[in-house]
């Protein structure tokens, strides 16, 4: 009869010549299975006397045991082969683009609006809304503007029948919040104003950002400080401002002010001022307990230089070649 | 405003360049909107005289000039300029000199013909836009001249911007004035000498409604030459401020104006009849103005009448019957005071708008009409000749705007600027801006000069302080805010996020105009608005939107016009509904998708969009606010969509939205070939919140169970979900329909719906008996309700 190991080193063999799964199972079986080499022998114990049946069991045992490790080996090996093989059949291109649906964009005039939301939020403003279609009072009487005012022409405004019109600039809101709320008052109104007005440097409707605060002691200087930082929040860096004298009915002192551009330009940007007496009292509002300062900012303009916009007409034309560059 | 430098600087010299100058009038207020150099590069240019003229023996349009430059020999130049003529003083460029346009000059032969230089034009100087040729200089100019000399060349042109609030900047006087405040340059005496009185001449000036005109200042000239032309310096400053030239007399008027801020009128004396009297128009008046324009005159309106009727428009333009012409040998100046109450509107009224409404609407200094009128007397007497007469100066004291002492609190200021501004410096201010400054105990106590308008109010003060002082010298400080914790609320959903759930959807935000087309407003809501703007742009913007769809489709169409195969746009927007006394503003969030549902790409086909993906969108967005339950899609009729696919979404019983296909009319109107759909939402009914409240979630396991059905066409999905859902409420965790079916085996008219049905408890596991009692349960309900039939 062969000996143990002499059986071992063949199985090892066939063990490794087997190829795939099927080969090695046949090998399995004709070593382990129920009519293997090594199951024959177990059942020849039996045959042999008595004290050397212990020794002899075992070692059929640590030669089970050996093939029982080189078949496992060999299994996991051909596993991996197998399971590497398959993966490399499911390889997939990873160059090809994503399927279904990508995401859409925001308009840049109302990214504009809404980092200019998220800067005032920060410093504790509210955001107020007022009605488009306005009464004379609000768009003009309030603010100190009367009937035939030269500064009425500077507004073109868009009028109703019967005396309605399209508000000219974010500034109604003011009153309605002060009235609303009452003082001290700390907020900013974006939104849609109207101008009969359409050429390249001008679009009949654009938007604005009203800001307002009215307190105890405020000053020219605390309007400066915010608008200075404005700037400088929105445009991620420090820019040089200038404020230059100017007139508007509802703020005195009244300020333009310009922004340092490009190669040295000034480019207006705003307009503001400290709330003019009349307007508080228009509102009931103590002027001599309280000032306050406004500032009206067009959203466009910042935009425009924001985001590289050359020409204002474009926001209103939503051609989606230009809208998709804002996402 | 256009004011030449050189002008100014004759009233006012600081130390300044040009561009310093111009930067401290910006920071002054007055922005300066452009320079505009002048007469630069012309250094060689002179003044020649053309001595002879002949025809060019080749060219029709050429002449052949022999010209005298002062340099002793004439000089034979080629001249294409129609206006050439034989004594004429033009500029003259000999060769090697180099024009402003770059051309350097050289002696050429022009068809045959030697030129030694050239007679120039206006553009070819730069001094001017347009020129019907060679430019025609006084027969005064003497001949070899610099041309530069002549003219007081090179200059500067400002060109500024000016508040409505100062009325006394728009004149050489009012800027000199401002600038003298500012750097404390000495500023040129503004007054005038009166001229001695050779004829006793006078017309008659009554001032009957003293109100409307409290000051008219006058004077006759008599024995003009009238071809006495306007010397060239005049007419440079004058066309350097934006005005032609026209004759000695309109010529002075205006420019007296542009120099002391004054309009000033002339007549032709011998054509006024009477007396002059400014009064109120009457109903019924009308007046033929300078422009030959008759316009009927409102009794709102100030004018000048004399015994023929009205004779001009006060303070706005003169009459065309005393008008002066080339004839007029006697002149009557006018310099008259018209408050602003009078003027405000006026011109604007009449669709006019001239340079004399323009200062009168803004204030005119009433103290300047005498001085007006001796410096226009002084000019005439020294261009036209003529014997002037004594002056007239009605004045009614009382109704002259009176200037009252305004309070300026140091404490005031200091607040209100937030700096500290020594008191010399306060005083000094006030006082070279020809304020009366007194000081008080706590400031001090101010009175404006005449010419000023805009000081009423101790804030006015504190602006002029602030605005001499320098804006840019006011440190920047935060204030200190002392706001309260403010409440984030979960009562809405913000806008924000319902745009960026649209966004993660891939809808592109737009923003379109308010106004619209009333036709496609009414075609898309199927109502006419009322709310018509009485002055809109155009047609195509003149009604306020009920609907953001009509610009919402246009954007879709005019985007596929230009190869956009698939399109999806959302606006979150107002909507204006309701009439001219009263209207509501609905901010709504409009949706649109057109074309394919994906972009192109691989494995899959390309599909258009249907309803369902769209009403996926709105479903999401229902989702941020609304639970399931809450919302309603059912079938309606909309204008705007196709019938059959049109839905409204109602919110607990409330319409909240509509959803559907583009009709196919409108979809062709606007040329979408695609299929398109849209959604309109009322953003605050939509987004109305709650913070969540949790239930609590079953440890048990879920059962599923599916059931087919066989129910009527007309039955909606939606009721058997209800229904199922309501059959055994306690267990029936979800309804779901996974499979509609209709076609080969069952009849026409009905469909197989089948639904699935989660069940589970939250305290202990479900049996199959459980199960099936609840589907029992269902099918016995879609029996009973719809008359359904079990699907084997």
């Amino acid at each position: 009869m062969q000996a143990l190991s002499e059986l071992l080193d063949q199985a090892a063999s066939e063990i490794d010549a087997a190829s795939d799964l099927a080969a090695l199972d046949a090998v399995r079986v004709s070593y382990l299975g129920r009519k293997g080499e090594l199951t024959a022998r177990l059942k020849t114990l039996g045959q042999l006397p008595g004290n050397e049946r212990a020794a002899a069991g075992q070692e059929i045992n640590r030669t089970k045991q050996a093939l029982q490790e080189l078949l496992n080996r060999r299994r996991e090996l051909l596993e991996d082969a197998a399971l590497e093989a398959k993966l490399a059949a499911d390889a997939v291109d990873v160059s090809l683009p994503g399927r279904g649906v990508s995401i859409g964009g925001r308009h840049p005039v109302s990214r504009a609006q809404s980092r200019i939301e998220q800067i005032f939020r920060r410093a504790g403003f509210g955001v107020r809304f007022g009605p488009e279609i306005e009464d004379d009072f609000h768009n003009f009487s309030a603010l100190n503007i009367p009937d035939n005012h030269p500064a009425r022409a500077m507004h073109d405004t868009f009028y109703f029948p019967g005396g309605n019109l399209l508000r000219t600039h974010t500034s109604p809101v003011q009153i309605r919040s002060i009235v609303e709320e009452g003082v001290p008052i700390r907020v900013i109104a974006p939104g849609r104003v109207y101008r009969c007005d359409s050429d390249q440097t001008h679009t009949p409707m654009f938007h604005q950002v009203e800001g307002l605060v009215i307190d105890e002691n405020i000053s020219f200087a605390n309007l400066k400080a915010v608008l200075y930082q404005f700037v400088e929040a929105f445009f991620e860096r420090k820019i040089e401002l200038r404020f230059r004298p100017s007139y508007f009915p509802f703020t005195e002192p009244s300020a333009e002010v310009d922004i340092r551009w490009g190669e040295g330009k000034w480019l207006e940007i705003l307009g503001c001022g400290m709330v003019h007496p009349n307007v508080l009292t228009s509102a009931g509002v103590d002027p001599e307990k309280y000032t306050g300062y406004a500032f009206g900012i067009g959203i466009e303009r910042l935009a425009m230089l924001r985001y590289n916009v050359t020409d204002l007409r474009t926001f209103f034309e939503n051609d989606l070649r230009f809208l998709r560059q804002f996402r | 405003m256009k004011i030449a430098e050189s002008w100014l600087r004759e009233w006012i010299d600081p130390d300044l360049d040009t561009e310093a100058l111009g930067h401290r009038l910006t920071m002054l207020g007055h922005e300066v909107d452009g320079i505009e150099r002048v007469g630069e590069g012309i250094a060689g240019v002179v003044i020649a005289e053309v001595v002879e003229v002949d025809r060019h023996p080749d060219a029709d349009r050429l002449s052949l000039c022999k010209v005298s430059d002062g340099s002793g020999e004439l000089i034979d130049v080629v001249c294409g300029a129609p206006n050439v003529v034989q004594g004429m003083k033009t500029p003259f460029a000999k060769p090697g000199v180099t024009l402003p346009n770059g051309m350097k000059l050289r002696k050429a032969k022009i068809r045959g013909v030697v030129s030694n230089g050239m007679l120039c034009s206006a553009i070819e100087l730069g001094l001017g836009e347009e020129s019907d040729g060679i430019i025609a200089l006084p027969t005064e100019a003497e001949v070899g001249t610099p041309l530069i000399d002549f003219l007081g060349l090179p200059d500067a042109v400002f060109d500024l911007d000016l508040t409505p609030n100062r009325g006394d900047c728009f004149s050489v006087l009012g800027i000199a004035r401002d600038i003298a405040a500012l750097t404390g340059a000495a500023l040129k005496d503004a007054s005038v000498a009166a001229a001695e009185p050779a004829v006793t001449d006078t017309q008659v000036v009554e001032l009957v409604l003293p109100e409307g005109c409290p000051r008219f200042a006058g004077r006759v000239i008599r024995g003009i030459d009238p071809l006495a032309t306007s010397p060239a310096w005049m007419i440079e400053r004058l066309r350097r401020a934006g005005l032609r030239g026209i004759s000695p007399v309109v010529d002075i008027t205006n420019f007296v104006m542009l120099e002391l801020g004054q309009p000033l009128h002339a007549y032709d004396q011998s054509l006024l009849q009477g007396s002059i009297r400014p009064r109120l128009a009457k109903s019924g008046e009308k007046v033929t103005l300078l422009d030959e324009k008759e316009i009927e005159l409102n009794e709102d309106t100030l004018i000048i009448s004399d015994d023929s009727g009205p004779i001009g428009l006060a303070g706005i333009m003169g009459g065309l019957s005393t008008a002066v012409t080339e004839k007029t040998t006697d002149v009557f100046f006018e310099a008259a005071f018209w408050p602003q109450d009078f003027m405000a509107g006026r011109a604007r009224s009449y669709g006019m708008h001239t340079d004399a409404s323009l200062r009168f609407e803004r204030g005119v200094d009433p103290a300047g009409q005498a001085r007006a009128v001796e410096r226009a007397t002084q000019l005439l007497l020294e261009i036209a000749g003529g014997n002037a007469g004594p002056l007239t100066d009605e004045v009614a004291e009382e109704f002259l705007p009176a200037h009252t002492k305004v309070h300026l609190r140091k404490d005031r200021l200091t607040l209100l600027l937030g700096v500290a501004i020594d008191d010399a410096e306060i005083t000094g201010i006030l006082t070279r801006l020809s304020m009366h400054v007194q000081c008080v105990d706590d400031g001090w106590e101010v009175t404006a000069p005449s010419h000023r308008f805009d000081i009423a109010i101790e804030a006015d003060l504190i602006e002029e302080v602030a605005r001499i002082h320098g804006y840019d010298s006011i440190p920047e400080s935060t204030a200190f805010s002392q706001a309260a914790l403010a409440a984030v609320t979960e009562s809405k959903v913000d806008l924000e996020r319902a745009a960026a759930t649209l966004i993660a959807r891939d809808y592109q935000e737009i923003v379109t105009y308010s106004f619209i087309d009333g036709d496609a407003n009414e075609a898309f809501t199927g109502s006419r608005s009322e709310l018509v703007l009485s002055n809109p742009i155009s047609s195509e913007m003149a009604v306020m939107r009920a609907s953001l769809w009509p610009g919402m489709v246009a954007v879709a169409a005019a985007n596929s016009a230009r190869q956009q195969d698939r399109v999806r746009l959302f606006e979150a927007s107002k909507s204006f509904h309701g009439g001219l006394s009263e209207h509501t503003e609905v901010v709504r969030i409009a949706g649109l998708v057109s074309g394919f549902r994906n972009p192109e790409q691989w494995g899959s086909q390309a599909e258009g969009v249907d309803f369902f993906d769209i009403k996926a969108d709105v479903e999401a967005l229902l989702s941020l606010a609304a639970s399931e339950a809450e919302i309603d899609f059912a079938t309606s009729k909309h204008p705007a969509l196709q019938p059959g696919q049109a839905a409204e979404i109602t919110r607990n019983g409330e319409v909240i939205g509509v959803v559907g296909k583009l009709h196919p009319k409108l979809a062709k109107t606007f040329d979408l070939k695609r299929p398109t759909f849209l959604f309109e939402l009322d953003a605050e009914k939509t987004l109305a919140a709650s913070a969540p409240s949790v239930s609590p979630i079953s440890k048990f396991p879920s059962i599923r169970r599916d059931v087919a059905v066989i129910v009527d066409d007309a039955v909606s999905a939606d009721e058997l979900v209800r229904a199922v859902a309501a059959s055994c409420p306690e267990l029936i965790q979800d309804v779901r329909i996974f499979d509609i079916y209709k076609g080969a085996g069952i009849e026409a008219g009905r469909k197989s719906v089948a639904i699935g049905l989660i069940l589970q408890e939250t305290s202990r596991t479900l049996t199959d008996d459980d199960a099936d009692a609840s589907m029992a349960a269902a099918v016995k309900k879609l029996e009973d309700q719809f008359a359904a039939v079990l699907r084997d």
